[in-house]
């Protein structure tokens, strides 16, 4: 049963037509990955989604209801949270208050004693954010802003959560942690839209994926079926044609 | 009277006339960190908070009550202004939006003169006109409300961003604006609590300002050019920087006034400003990095 349904999306980045009839859905309580090179459209699509930049054409449907267009906010309280490329946190702030504005809409219609629950099982699930909890956000390392950043996201109880790039500029060591992590989460039931460069480690995680190549749909199939693909292999993990 | 009294004087006069520019400073820094603009209205909410205080004493209103009528009223004001001269500009770039806070500063100050006309008006001061006296002088108490209520109103300000959720959720939209609205943060609600919180402070400037200074229709220009190089020397981005920036205008103002000529004093207090702008182009608080 698909969670999130894209129908034949348009839409223009920078004076460009930067997507060219994009259609997707991803899977509740699965990992969807959307695999392309750098500039291929992949940030374009989650922020068509996430209603940061309008579609010129096509529809946006999350949960059988059409939400196209809709703003950032009102995603977030239906249940739909970006989280974005480079973490984006709020440096100047304590980590706690991160994780805090990440429930900033239920916060703000009262939800106290719920929230303050999740915050508990957010940092079980990352211990390292309970250690850093008083400390500026800008003081962390990359991976374990990263953490925050997911973190800070699912506090806003997500049922579907969209990734970018969660592996850009991270040590190999921290990439794999935030990989597992997202595996984690698939296993805690939240539906996951995963925008990866690194298509190899995005593969071993996902369960379906779609490529991208400017713009366009070019392939899409489950993990193995993606995996095994001698187009995949040789322009996305580095294989040569006699491997292939 | 003995100069060292002079100088106490001409001091707390600066203080408090300082502290009003600085309240002027935050607002605009406030406005500034949520929307990235600068109100070249600031001012007038000034001069509007003093001109309604006295139209509701005039109408004889209790004093307290008129000072919190005036500062509600403006504050209404600001709201209604950025529905209507803000709101509608949303995702045009910073240049029309500041020539949209000038319009919104001539219309304010047009409409005052029509209601009230040009002349200075005086409030009736909060607890009598009888000085202190210390030394050989004597303090005005009415200086003593303005630096009360502008430290009491400044010190509100650095809780609310500190300790609340929508401080927090402000400073969060200063920081990283696109971040603020993925993680769910209304701008346009933000951009609104800016604008009220900031006519608020400027308004009580001016209401208990004006019992020492009087108020008129076109002093609100004077305010928002004082306030915005107040935020400047402070940084512009930092509260405290602002206040400290306008103290420091006050002060060079009403010195100058003093031993030099009153005709003269804005012109030195810009002169300071420059030299200081020269010395530290990144204002008096060095911003904290991201």
């Amino acid at each position: 049963m698909s969670l999130l349904r894209l129908s034949s999306i348009t839409a223009d980045y920078g004076g460009l037509q930067a997507l060219r009839g994009i259609s997707l859905h991803a899977n509740e309580g699965e990992i969807t990955a959307l695999l392309g090179a750098n500039g291929a459209g992949k940030s374009t699509i989650l922020n068509v989604i996430c209603g940061v930049v309008p579609p010129r054409s096509g529809q946006v449907i999350f949960d059988e209801e059409n939400i196209t267009g809709l703003a950032p906010e009102r995603l977030v309280q239906k249940g739909l949270t970006q989280v974005p490329e480079g973490r984006q946190v709020f440096g100047e702030l304590s980590v706690r208050d991160n994780l805090l504005l990440g429930a900033y809409s239920r916060l703000h219609r009262g939800d106290r004693s719920q929230v303050h629950q999740d915050l508990e099982e957010i940092c079980r699930l990352f211990p390292v954010l309970r250690e850093a909890s008083s400390r500026r956000a800008g003081t962390l390392s990359g991976g374990e802003q990263q953490m925050l950043a997911i973190g800070r996201a699912l506090m806003s109880a997500p049922r579907l959560l969209l990734l970018d790039e969660p592996s850009s500029g991270l040590a190999p060591m921290a990439m794999a942690e935030v990989f597992r992590k997202i595996e984690a989460l698939r296993e805690l039931g939240t539906t996951i839209l995963l925008v990866e460069q690194n298509v190899s480690a995005a593969l071993q995680i996902a369960d379906r994926g779609y490529v991208l190549e400017v713009g366009q749909m070019v392939l899409e199939g489950s993990c193995d079926e993606l995996l095994s693909n001698r187009d995949v292999r040789r322009a996305y993990l580095g294989k040569d044609y006699e491997e292939v | 009277m003995s100069l060292a009294d002079q100088l106490l004087q001409y001091l707390i006069t600066g203080v408090s006339v300082g502290m009003v520019y600085g309240l002027v400073g935050l607002g605009i820094t406030i406005i500034f960190n949520a929307t990235g603009i600068i109100n070249f209205a600031q001012g007038e909410f000034v001069m509007l908070g003093g001109m309604i205080a006295v139209a509701l004493t005039a109408a004889r209103l209790p004093l307290a009550a008129a000072v919190i009528l005036a500062v509600a009223a403006v504050t209404m004001v600001a709201l209604v202004t950025e529905r209507l001269a803000i709101r509608p500009l949303r995702g045009a770039s910073v240049i029309p939006l500041i020539i949209a806070t000038i319009g919104v500063s001539l219309i304010l100050q047009g409409g005052a003169k029509l209601v009230w006309g040009p002349e200075a008006v005086r409030l009736p001061a909060f607890s009598g006109e009888q000085p202190i006296r210390i030394g050989g002088g004597g303090i005005d108490p009415q200086r003593l409300w303005v630096m009360g209520l502008a430290a009491l109103s400044v010190a509100a300000v650095q809780l609310f961003f500190k300790y609340t959720l929508a401080g927090k959720a402000m400073r969060a939209c200063a920081i990283n604006r696109a971040a603020a609205r993925l993680v769910g943060i209304s701008i346009d609600r933000m951009v609104r609590l800016s604008f009220a919180m900031s006519a608020a402070l400027a308004a009580l400037g001016g209401v208990v300002l004006t019992p020492v200074a009087l108020m008129q229709c076109s002093q609100g220009t004077h305010y928002t050019l004082t306030g915005f190089l107040a935020a400047v020397l402070g940084g512009l981005g930092s509260g405290l920087g602002a206040v400290l920036g306008g103290i420091l205008l006050g002060i060079v103002e009403s010195l100058s006034a003093g031993f030099i000529s009153s005709g003269y004093s804005k012109a030195i207090a810009l002169a300071v400003a420059l030299v200081v702008l020269w010395w530290r182009p990144e204002g008096l608080v060095r911003r904290r990095q991201a």
